[in-house]
């Protein structure tokens, strides 16, 4: 983190969208931007790229296909096979269509779940984590963007960012990086 | 940037002049506030019923299943009856939260969280009948594939009990992750806004941490989406599964390649009724009118009128095929004549009226939006279905192939506790949900209140859709105040200001005696401003005065801080009298208070 940065806050997601916009144009760098919503669009806005959870759900459920074949092959096939109902137990492929809701529920199942903890993970979420928004109203109506504020004239900077319309604009010195 | 442009035909989803903070506070109110009486009261009766079924089931687990009025003709009874009703209960909540994000439909954030909850704590109901079923339910770990303690003989995955097994804890699992990601801003919300240290650690947990980063957010809709698309197929398959312990048996009745349709349609059918059954209490109980409408019932409405609607195509088929198979047998089946006026007549009865014709009232729009009668049909409904799997369990088995096992199922005080037990832990679940949980995804609801709420398609009406007026006019923000040069847009109060300094002479605010009067009588009371002792405090930063608001308070005299944190309602009145074009704008942002703070800030 930069050790001075800028927090100006706003109060309305429209102007907090036309803030983020001219101040990028105004090549100052914003290093983040709380809100209390999803604002459509402001990730492109800020220049984010895309997240690629939905890939890595799409890998995950790979491997829970995966498992469910290896799984069901292994108990039904290989190790112990068994007639149940007559069903054709001598190869994989043709008890498969027994098999086909298990598949199907485990790719879910690990597509899913895989998913969600790698985005726990990635935007370190847990319990016990401290929440680290810097202004508490930021999860209520207030929008918190954060600039960095390193080589710029403080002052020619606020000036910029009141003229964006931000209601609040306080200047934070971080005694070391975190 | 974008346009918040909706359609103004569209009815308004969310209503009253309400601002982001507003819904904070609304959704916030029920968690941070205390219980009412009518709360314990209703919390009690559940969590008796709720020990009484746990005794029940404490009876049947030390005895066995004996207790129960089972026969050797009826293996299945209210256990399985029960199991299914309520699995198809919790089919609602995933359809609103899943089914419907993909569709975009912006109504099912006022009730995909209570839905959600309904489907985790319905499901862990239905949950219950199997495992007590087994009769030992401490083995229960052997439905996982695990071998046995012999040797190597592994659970069968050719049965769709064991498909269940696995639809079942995919689906309550994944709902509870789909859930709790979606809960997380919210419990920020609340932790971010308590005062009490003890709920602001309990909530501070959590919420994981959660603030509110765009990447944040970016991951949270990419999940979010992912989720729901691996939520909608994985709703339709576990009624599907349930419908195949059925459907692949040889029971007549129960083998009919119509039951995965019709069982899932059945199960969303169910499921609305019981949504609507809670929403209308809750909405009621937690002040929540403003966000689960009339519009949102009538919706559900439309919901439950589309599978009601499959559900008795469904019927009608079974009973034309059974009828026109001319196969004799087909006459003990649960849709049938046989069925209609033998000893089952009632319960035959008891399905066809209460979910085919009483569900037709919903498509008179007057009665779909009726409060009253949407809740009656809701209940109706509920007790249809129920008798929907009875008669598909019961009356099926109980005419076998042998006509001397015939026989009639007498259900016993266990059978009966145990599944009042089941619904009184359901509200107990419930009840408890509605008063820790924040009950209405509030950061989904803040994203469709510019586009759907009813204040603001009423500006829009009457400004049209351009982007200065949505920020200008937005009611929390108090326009752009801190913008003074205006150089990167320009607002409505700068517009208005121009025209009245056109138009009004600086005199022209008072324009009566009278009124006169009364400013030096607030003057009087606020304190008066003497420009040769004092400075003039900046009044924009007051959240709700621009620059035209203060031009017109200077007119009145008033120049200070002080001065307005000594106002008082009587002096907001005068004010609005005075001032028309902000009707109960002070006293709504409460200058007084800010006036104050500011102050002592100097």
């Amino acid at each position: 983190m930069e050790a001075k940065v800028i927090h100006a806050i706003y109060t309305d997601d429209d102007l907090l969208m036309q803030a983020v916009k001219q101040t990028r144009t105004a090549n100052y760098n914003i290093t983040e931007v709380f809100t209390p919503f999803p604002v459509h669009g402001l990730d492109k806005a800020i220049g984010l790229e895309p997240t690629r959870l939905a890939i890595t759900s799409f890998i995950y459920g790979l491997i829970g296909l995966t498992v469910a074949v290896l799984m069901m092959n292994f108990i039904m096939i290989a190790d112990w096979p068994q007639n149940i109902g007559g069903k054709p137990s001598f190869n994989f492929y043709q008890n498969m269509p027994a098999f086909i809701p298990i598949m199907f529920e485990l790719t879910v199942f690990f597509a899913g779940h895989l998913m969600v903890i790698t985005f726990y993970m990635r935007s370190k979420l847990w319990p016990f984590k401290k929440a680290e928004n810097p202004d508490p109203r930021t999860t209520d109506d207030h929008f918190l963007m954060q600039i960095d504020a390193g080589h710029h004239d403080v002052k020619k900077l606020t000036k910029f960012l009141y003229d964006t319309g931000a209601k609040e604009i306080s200047l934070i010195e971080n005694e070391e990086d975190h | 940037m974008s346009s918040h442009y909706e359609a103004p035909i569209r009815e308004p989803l969310v209503i009253g002049e309400k601002s982001y903070h507003d819904i904070s506070v609304d959704v916030g109110a029920p968690v941070l506030g205390k219980a009412n009486k009518s709360w314990w009261i209703v919390f009690t009766i559940a969590l008796i019923a709720f020990l009484w079924g746990l005794g029940c089931i404490i009876y049947t687990v030390s005895t066995g299943i004996g207790v129960w009025g089972l026969n050797k003709t009826i293996g299945w009874a209210w256990d399985i009856t029960n199991f299914v009703w309520w699995v198809g209960i919790g089919h609602a909540g995933t359809l609103i939260s899943a089914v419907l994000l993909l569709f975009r439909q912006k109504w099912r954030m006022a009730v995909n969280r209570s839905a959600e909850a309904m489907t985790i704590f319905a499901v862990v109901q239905a949950g219950l009948f199997p495992i007590i079923h087994m009769g030992r339910p401490w083995l229960a770990y052997w439905v996982l594939p695990i071998p046995n303690q012999f040797g190597s003989l592994w659970v069968n995955f050719n049965s769709p009990l064991l498909w269940d097994v696995f639809a079942i804890s995919t689906y309550l699992s994944i709902s509870l992750v789909f859930w709790y990601t979606g809960l997380l801003p919210d419990f920020a919300m609340i932790r971010d806004r308590t005062k009490s240290p003890f709920q602001k650690k309990i909530y501070g947990i959590l919420s994981f941490g959660w603030t509110g980063r765009v990447k944040d957010w970016q991951r949270f809709e990419e999940v979010s989406l992912v989720l729901a698309g691996l939520a909608t197929p994985l709703v339709l398959s576990v009624h599907t599964i349930v419908s195949f312990d059925f459907a692949t048996s040889v029971v007549p009745g129960w083998h009919s390649t119509i039951f995965p349709p019709y069982f899932v349609a059945g199960a969303i059918f169910s499921g609305f009724a019981m949504v609507q059954t809670l929403l209308i209490i809750m909405r009621k109980v937690s002040n929540l009118e403003d966000y689960i409408t009339v519009l949102h019932i009538e919706y559900m409405n439309k919901v439950i009128l589309l599978t009601g609607g499959i559900v008795t195509v469904a019927y009608i088929t079974e009973y034309f095929i059974g009828w026109y198979s001319g196969v004799p047998y087909e006459n003990y089946t649960y849709l049938s004549f046989g069925a209609a006026t033998g000893p089952y007549w009632w319960a035959f009865w008891a399905l066809i009226i209460c979910n085919l014709i009483v569900p037709l009232t919903l498509w008179v729009k007057k009665l779909r939006r009726n409060i009253i009668w949407t809740f009656i049909v809701a209940l109706i409904i509920n007790v249809g279905m129920w008798f929907e799997r009875f008669d598909i369990i019961v009356i099926d088995l109980s005419k076998d192939r042998l006509t001397s096992s015939w026989t009639m199922f007498q259900p016993t005080f266990v059978d009966i506790g145990t599944f009042i037990g089941t619904i009184g832990f359901f509200f107990v679940l419930f009840l408890l949900y509605a008063r820790t949980f924040p009950v209405i995804a509030q950061a989904e609801v803040k994203t469709i209140l510019k586009s759907s709420g009813e204040s603001f398609k009423r500006l829009r009406a009457e400004h049209g859709d351009h982007v200065d007026h949505n920020v200008s006019q937005y009611p929390a923000s108090g326009g752009p105040s801190a913008n003074l040069t205006g150089e990167y847009f320009t607002s409505e109060e700068d517009e208005n200001a121009k025209d009245d300094k056109l138009e009004v002479g600086d005199t022209a605010l008072i324009d009566s005696e009278a009124k006169r009067d009364q400013v030096n009588a607030m003057l009087d009371r606020i304190g008066t401003y003497n420009p040769d002792t004092q400075t003039p405090d900046d009044l924009k930063k007051i959240s709700g005065v621009g620059p035209v608001m203060e031009e017109k308070l200077h007119e009145l005299g008033i120049y200070t801080y002080d001065q307005v944190s000594n106002m008082t309602d009587i002096d907001y009145e005068l004010l609005d009298s005075i001032i028309v074009e902000f009707p109960g704008r002070a006293k709504r942002d409460d200058w007084a208070g800010q006036a104050e703070t500011l102050k002592n800030n100097k």
